[in-house]
């Protein structure tokens, strides 16, 4: 906090013609004119000084107003009202229904355990192998940009192209994965329709367009740790593994944290993947909504089913669990805080 | 003068940066009418008109905008696609009520017909008053025109239905390959179709089924019977439907024997489906024979036959309306009423066999050399204007769509595809439909 008002005062004097204290001052020491025009100044300068950082911060909030905040607010106003896609301007009162609606469904909390289970099958992986990646890629490689580069290209690929390369090698009849398991003797899985099958299937597309993204912030994290560090641990008679384990990993911890952050928000907002993978009304995550995450769910109830105001409360129940997902993670880093 | 010019230049940011963000919030308010009708009449009196279809609907294909805009040398039309029913009705829907955004010509599909002319007809011009509407097979207009009388949209396509099957995989099965005969021999009852496939299954050539799913089978089931979801009051009454229960049950036929490729329509394996021939038959609507010339290619030219369907029925079709907000309603009206006449119909049958919803077209409907002898020369016009004179007059409602994929993606998906027993897939549906109907 103080750093930043130090900031903020320092171009103060730079500003005026002459070095001064306070601006004031620097205004007082030009001194030609009758002092009404100084003091008329030094308001109008005072006035800029005050004003213009808000200005120049200003196009963030003006926007985030308008595609953020008020949406956000108006969501919460529809969520508390009966509203159908089809007649937008009949809405009728409904209070809390909407989200009484939604406790009682089991179509809601079947979805809130997708997402759960989604996101945890393919957050945890991804990171793993992501900062295993990054460890091999942190040692001296032959053409190490070419390979940082191909870790990227998965994130680069849209979600539409990849989930529908993804839908092909597992479709049941003739997919590549069941090809592939047919050699080791395993039965062909249908894939979409079975809950395992079709949840690890999605967590797969996830794993895949994410984990070089990872890898590249770890990389870039383990790059800054000083060498000096292994090299005493190797004095100490370290091994490479137990150099990974007591040097990387704690010096990774909040980069880890952020990823974890990102990544939890992603899992919680999955929506393309699942729905692209379903295909045609995939909005209904498979025929036992086995992976309808709380994305499609709120899409399939406001878009496919025209129940605006049921997809809102959807909405608003998603910032509710973030906010606490939010906590939760915010507890976990005065913890790691604390025992550093 | 130093401080001066460093003021001005402190001002010219603040001003750059006022100018930035209220031209991105105009930009925002503004966006909409861009793709209206409004965008582009600059040029010396110009009117563009845009039309909002999904899918593909043909015109440009058949060559009628260009055509159209030869007759009307002030005309320019702009075609706003979007592939995806389920995508463009939606979009259509917020349009039509922020009454801006709209193009002058807006598609609507025979699943959304039913909540346009419930919901929506203040939005829309009445048609009905300039036309004549004895062009059109009675039962279109009746799904365009509200209880009193307003006519929203006019008819474009239907979707009479014929069974498009494989002769060579028939005779390999030692079935009759002859389209008169096996139609005779499904006549009337879908069960009877079933039963067919029975047959099939007990000599199938290997590698293949009688069928590529049994939701085709309900959807055309369905399409054949008078009482779908819906009484003419509006009520729901799909759990006590004649034509539900006819459906399901032809469905649960096909979905709890080894007929069924199990697949899902529009989905890239349906598409391999028909590229590997794995399937023998499918119930296909008219506007279904160009998707099956791609899917299968040339080496399914002259395999492919087609035999009237068990009952006419009738899947898909179209309506052209003219939303209120449009800025040239009377150009629009004017190319509507053009697009939907029975010589432009014809053309596009000509060109991808959508079929016509007006009867005075049926005689000199020509289709395509190429698509006649890719179905081993069938009289395909005689076989779909026959379905599309019978089709019993159905009554729809406001859910149709999402209620029809509850019984199709939810409860028929769930017996074929996951072992359940019909019991459970109604269930499951049951369960569905209501979340769906908020009950």
């Amino acid at each position: 906090m103080s750093s930043s008002k130090q900031a903020l005062a320092h171009p103060a004097p730079g500003s005026g013609a002459a070095p001064g204290h306070q601006p004031g001052a620097a205004r007082g020491g030009r001194g030609t004119p009758a002092p009404g025009t100084s003091s008329w100044r030094s308001r109008l300068y005072r006035w800029d000084m005050k004003a213009s950082p808000y200005a120049f911060i200003s196009p963030f909030f003006i926007i985030f107003g308008a595609f953020g905040l008020i949406p956000l607010l108006y969501t919460a106003w529809y969520s508390l009202h009966n509203v159908q896609l089809s007649s937008l301007d009949h809405k009728t009162w409904a209070g809390l229904d909407n989200y009484r609606n939604l406790l009682s469904s089991d179509f809601f909390w079947n979805a809130l355990k997708n997402t759960f289970t989604i996101g945890l099958i393919s957050t945890v992986p991804q990171l793993l192998m992501a900062i295993g990646i990054a460890h091999l890629l942190n040692y001296r490689l032959r053409g190490s940009t070419v390979w940082r580069v191909v870790m990227l290209t998965p994130y680069a690929t849209s979600v539409a192209a990849a989930t529908l390369v993804f839908t092909l090698l597992y479709s049941w009849d003739g997919g590549m994965v069941n090809w592939l398991l047919h050699f080791v003797g395993v039965d062909a899985i249908n894939w979409r329709e079975s809950t395992w099958g079709s949840q690890f299937a999605v967590s797969s597309i996830v794993i895949w367009r994410w984990t070089g993204y990872n890898a590249l912030i770890y990389l870039a994290a383990m790059q800054a740790i000083p060498a000096d560090l292994y090299e005493s641990a190797a004095i100490d008679g370290a091994n490479r593994w137990q150099q990974f384990r007591h040097v990387t990993i704690p010096q990774l911890r909040p980069t880890i944290l952020f990823t974890v952050v990102v990544s939890t928000i992603g899992a919680t907002q999955l929506f393309g993947e699942p729905l692209l993978f379903g295909g045609v009304s995939g909005s209904k995550g498979g025929s036992e909504h086995q992976y309808q995450t709380l994305g499609l769910y709120m899409y399939d109830q406001g878009w496919i089913i025209g129940n605006l105001g049921k997809a809102s409360a959807i909405a608003w129940s998603m910032f509710l669990i973030l906010l606490i997902v939010a906590a939760i993670n915010l507890l976990f880093t005065r913890r790691l805080r604390k025992s550093q | 003068m130093r401080t001066s010019t460093r003021r001005s230049h402190r001002l010219m940011a603040l001003a750059a940066v006022a100018a930035l963000t209220t031209g991105v919030l105009a930009g925002c308010s503004s966006d909409s009418d861009g793709t209206s009708s409004n965008a582009s009449d600059s040029g010396k009196g110009k009117t563009t008109l845009t039309v909002g279809t999904f899918g593909v609907f043909g015109y440009k294909q058949a060559g009628l905008y260009d055509e159209y805009m030869k007759l009307h040398p002030n005309i320019t039309i702009k075609e706003d696609v979007t592939t995806r029913t389920d995508v463009y009705w939606p979009k259509v829907l917020t349009r039509l009520q922020a009454g801006a955004g709209t193009d002058d010509i807006q598609a609507i599909e025979v699943g959304n017909i039913t909540e346009a002319v419930q919901t929506q007809a203040d939005k829309f011009v009445d048609l009905g008053k300039d036309v004549d509407k004895s062009q059109w097979l009675p039962w279109k207009n009746a799904q365009a025109t509200t209880k009193d009388g307003k006519q929203i949209g006019l008819g474009t396509d239907t979707g009479p239905m014929a069974i498009c099957y494989r002769k060579d995989l028939f005779q390999k099965a030692g079935l009759p390959t002859d389209r008169t005969q096996l139609a005779n021999l499904w006549k009337g009852d879908w069960s009877k179709y079933v039963n067919v496939g029975k047959d099939y299954m007990k000599k199938a050539p290997k590698g293949t089924k009688f069928v590529d799913s049994a939701s085709s089978v309900y959807n055309a089931a369905i399409g054949g019977e008078s009482q779908r979801y819906y009484d003419k009051d509006g009520n729901v009454i799909w759990d006590k439907s004649t034509g539900v229960k006819a459906a399901w049950n032809a469905a649960m036929a096909v979905a709890t024997s080894n007929m069924s490729a199990k697949l899902k329509q529009f989905d890239p394996t349906w598409d391999q489906g028909f590229a590997n021939a794995s399937f023998a038959t499918v119930a296909c609507p008219a506007w279904m024979m160009g998707y099956i010339q791609e899917k299968s290619g040339t080496a399914g030219s002259g395999k492919w036959d087609v035999a009237a369907a068990p009952t006419a029925a009738n899947w898909g079709g179209s309506f052209l309306g003219v939303p209120t907000a449009s800025k040239h309603q009377a150009d629009a009206v004017a190319l509507a009423k053009w697009l939907t006449a029975p010589e432009q119909q014809e053309k596009v049958f000509a060109k991808q066999a959508s079929f016509p919803s007006t009867p005075a077209a049926y005689p000199n409907l020509k289709p395509a050399a190429a698509t006649t002898a890719y179905f081993s020369n069938a009289p395909i016009t005689q076989i779909f204007s026959d379905s599309a004179k019978t089709i019993p007059v159905q009554v729809f409602g406001i859910k149709d769509q999402p209620i029809g994929t509850a019984i199709t993606d939810v409860g028929i998906l769930q017996v074929e595809q996951k072992g359940k027993t019909p019991a459970q897939g109604w269930s499951a549906a049951t369960k569905e439909i209501k979340d769906v109907l908020g009950q």
